[in-house]
């Protein structure tokens, strides 16, 4: 497997490829469904759920509501505690930034926390071409990269392997980038916990540049929080004398209050905790405690094209739980590769062809990655309503229409795989306004109706390819409602 | 044109749909969630806490405070500690029964060095009953973020009623930003592994919580 998501095929030819395969479903069911009901179990504790979740997509709204003036409070808060902010308006022009303040350090490798926003970018690459290793120091990161995958999971990004699989990887690849695996190693979770310890130590321990992301920021007072369950965070966020934060622009709160709501909805959505077991706040530099010298890059790359969406601007609320992603009946059997993207499951087929655009053929495809049962929008902690933009991006995909990319308002075409389908629509458009054409074409389906093939002809093939054709009646609705004055007197 | 003036110019121009909204921040967020869960007295609070602590696998102990020192110095040679971190404001008294040798946590201590270390004692800034957090806030007595991190062991002591509150919006209207701050709840864990939580990674894999009465 390929550590790149570049190319990929639409989502039903991944889905179809995925759904085949026994062990990555059992994975997933197993996984999915353990997280689902410790979920429940934590949101129940609260019994004040409805209205922190209203508080969150509030104050999230607010924010983007107001988004250009809480970027320039938080630039000057982070300058004056002793950070220094730098501006990416794309990918490139990100990996430019990091790869150049790691450079002036004169160090070689950096050691990373979980960071989506990393992620997104291909930070890890963009470093690599330029001489400098990037170690993952999550343990699901971790798995990821040493296995040479792609991560299929917001929250845990080696979701799709199991403890056997796990250990495999461990023992065959951890020597490769430092300390070997221990002899012996068996796969009960405890101890490939402490295969991964030994193994990062040394390299926490020497570290001299931490690359991060952040869960929030607080304009008012520059403060970066960063959430996290195993410590590899803090050694991240401490240990070196170089911090760079590199943090999309949506992640941030106006006021030091905010975190109150978002401390409590965000552990209880993700690992289903009432709190995650470490929580790093730091503002700027602090003299003789942690980084000397810290770094935030704020991030684009197709944000802003998304806030000027005015459906689907709601995305930005997303804090990265993934509660989204395990409740999903698509996510549990497709897995997160067939999506394509860093982003996967319900959340992921909002978001990145959003920040992607719908060019390509896999995030033309990403909208249509769901049955609209609403699961997502149910366990959302700041209401994001997922199968709404889903439909608006359909739409957006089958009849084009104005978006905005980098910055510029551009009109979509029609996507060509869709033709079949706006034919059907016009048709039926006509036949629904001409009533005697309707009702004629109806008994002549009716009548004609042994003779009915089992699968569609033709473009329609690729519909009645997954689906059951529904079976015409003997008469139609009409007819019989017509015939029996609407049913009355029990006629049949 | 740089990429601020570009991020910038492109947010106002995304917004230029939205209708003029200048309910100021105060209103434009209803605050009807709770402060903290539930009536408790202040005894049931301490309970709360210790249970939610013990819930996340921390080892909690109770003493008073002229019993501290007998505690502590018990704690640590029943781990066998030989070498003991303490931060610089911590009260000497606490560790006035402890064998274990003393480190201290200089400026130009390598984290190498720190790795050395069996145990570190520190107080807490505040202590969140609903949730069995800890807030450090690198006070005299908590020490630098890196002395709860590095070593495998941590003691930390929290006086009580006094630094324990209810609820995590409690604990926000206690705490300074400005500070560099740690919660913590129960030793490192991941989840990362089939979703099933395990305890002990790179943290501290044992976290000792005294609970003192004055």
């Amino acid at each position: 497997m390929s550590g790149t998501f570049v190319g990929m095929p639409a989502f039903p030819v991944a889905a179809h490829e995925a759904v085949n395969n026994q062990t990555l479903r059992g994975n997933l069911r197993h996984a999915t469904h353990t997280i689902r009901g410790k979920r429940a179990k934590a949101v129940t504790e609260v019994s004040d759920w409805a209205q922190l979740r209203e508080a969150g997509k509030r104050i999230k709204d607010h924010t983007l509501r107001h988004l250009d003036r809480y970027l320039v409070q938080l630039e000057e808060s982070v300058t004056a505690a002793g950070g220094t902010v730098h501006w990416a308006a794309d990918a490139d022009e990100a990996n430019r930034i990091v790869t150049r303040l790691v450079k002036e350090t004169g160090e070689s490798e950096v050691v990373k926390v979980k960071s989506m926003a990393t992620q997104e970018i291909g930070l890890n690459e963009a470093l690599e071409a330029e001489g400098i290793r990037a170690y993952e120091t999550d343990l699901a990161e971790l798995i990821v990269q040493l296995g040479k995958d792609r991560p299929s999971h917001i929250l845990v990004p080696a979701i799709h392997r199991n403890r056997g699989e796990i250990r495999d990887i461990f023992e065959r690849e951890m020597s490769e980038w430092g300390r070997p695996a221990p002899e012996g190693l068996t796969d009960t979770p405890a101890e490939l916990a402490e295969a991964a310890r030994l193994h990062l130590r040394e390299k926490f321990l020497r570290a001299k540049v931490g690359v991060s992301g952040a869960n929030f920021m607080v304009a008012e007072t520059g403060t970066l929080v960063v959430v996290e369950s195993e410590g590899n965070g803090r050694m991240c966020l401490t240990l070196p004398e170089t911090l760079i934060s590199v943090v999309g622009i949506e992640k941030i709160v106006p006021s030091w209050r905010d975190l109150e709501v978002f401390l409590q909805t965000l552990p209880r959505s993700s690992t289903a905790e009432r709190m995650n077991p470490y929580t790093s706040m730091w503002t700027g530099t602090t003299d003789s405690d942690g980084p000397r010298t810290f770094h935030l890059v704020l991030l684009d790359n197709g944000r802003t094209d998304t806030l000027a969406d005015e459906v689907g601007r709601q995305a930005l609320r997303c804090i990265r739980c993934s509660a989204c992603l395990n409740v999903c009946p698509v996510y549990e059997r497709a897995g997160g590769h067939a999506y394509g993207s860093v982003y996967p499951g319900p959340i992921g087929a909002i978001l990145s062809p959003q920040l992607r655009g719908t060019g390509s053929e896999i995030d033309a495809s990403l909208p249509y990655a769901s049955s609209l049962c609403g699961a997502c929008y149910e366990v959302c902690p700041v209401a994001i309503d997922i199968p709404e933009v889903l439909v608006h991006l359909r739409e957006r995909v089958v009849e084009g229409g104005p978006v905005t990319r980098e910055g510029n308002k551009v009109v979509l075409k029609p996507a060509k795989g869709h033709a079949a389908e706006r034919a059907a629509m016009r048709a039926a458009r006509w036949a629904f306004s001409h009533p005697g054409a309707l009702r004629t074409g109806q008994r002549l389906a009716s009548r004609t109706r042994r003779l009915h093939p089992r699968t569609l002809p033709g473009p329609g093939s690729a519909w009645s390819g997954t689906r059951d054709l529904p079976a015409v009646p003997a008469e139609p609705f009409r007819d019989w409602w017509q015939r029996t004055q609407g049913g009355k007197g029990g006629a049949k | 044109m740089n990429d601020r003036e570009r991020i910038l110019g492109r947010v106002r121009r995304a917004l230029a749909d939205v209708p003029q909204d200048d309910t100021p921040y105060e209103q434009a967020v209803p605050r009807d969630y709770l402060t903290e869960h539930g009536e408790r007295s202040v005894e049931q609070t301490v309970d709360l806490l210790a249970e939610n602590l013990a819930d996340y696998r921390a080892i909690v102990h109770r003493c008073t405070a002229a019993d501290l020192p007998a505690t502590l110095a018990g704690m640590l040679a029943a781990r066998g500690s030989k070498t003991v971190l303490a931060p610089p404001g911590l009260d000497p008294a606490w560790l006035a029964a402890v064998e274990a040798d003393r480190v201290a946590d200089r400026a130009e201590t390598t984290p190498h060095e720190l790795d050395r270390v069996d145990s570190v004692v520190t107080a807490c800034t505040v202590a969140v009953a609903e949730t069995g957090t800890l807030v450090l806030d690198g006070s005299p007595d908590q020490g630098r973020r890196r002395v709860t991190l590095v070593p495998d062991h941590h003691i930390c002591v929290v006086r009580v009623p006094d630094q324990v509150v209810s609820s995590v919006p409690r604990a926000l209207e206690r705490l300074s930003p400005t500070r560099p701050l740690t919660w913590i709840s129960g030793p490192s864990a991941t989840s990362d592994i089939e979703l099933d939580r395990v305890e002990g990674v790179h943290g501290p894999r044992t976290l000792e919580v005294v609970l003192v009465t004055a």
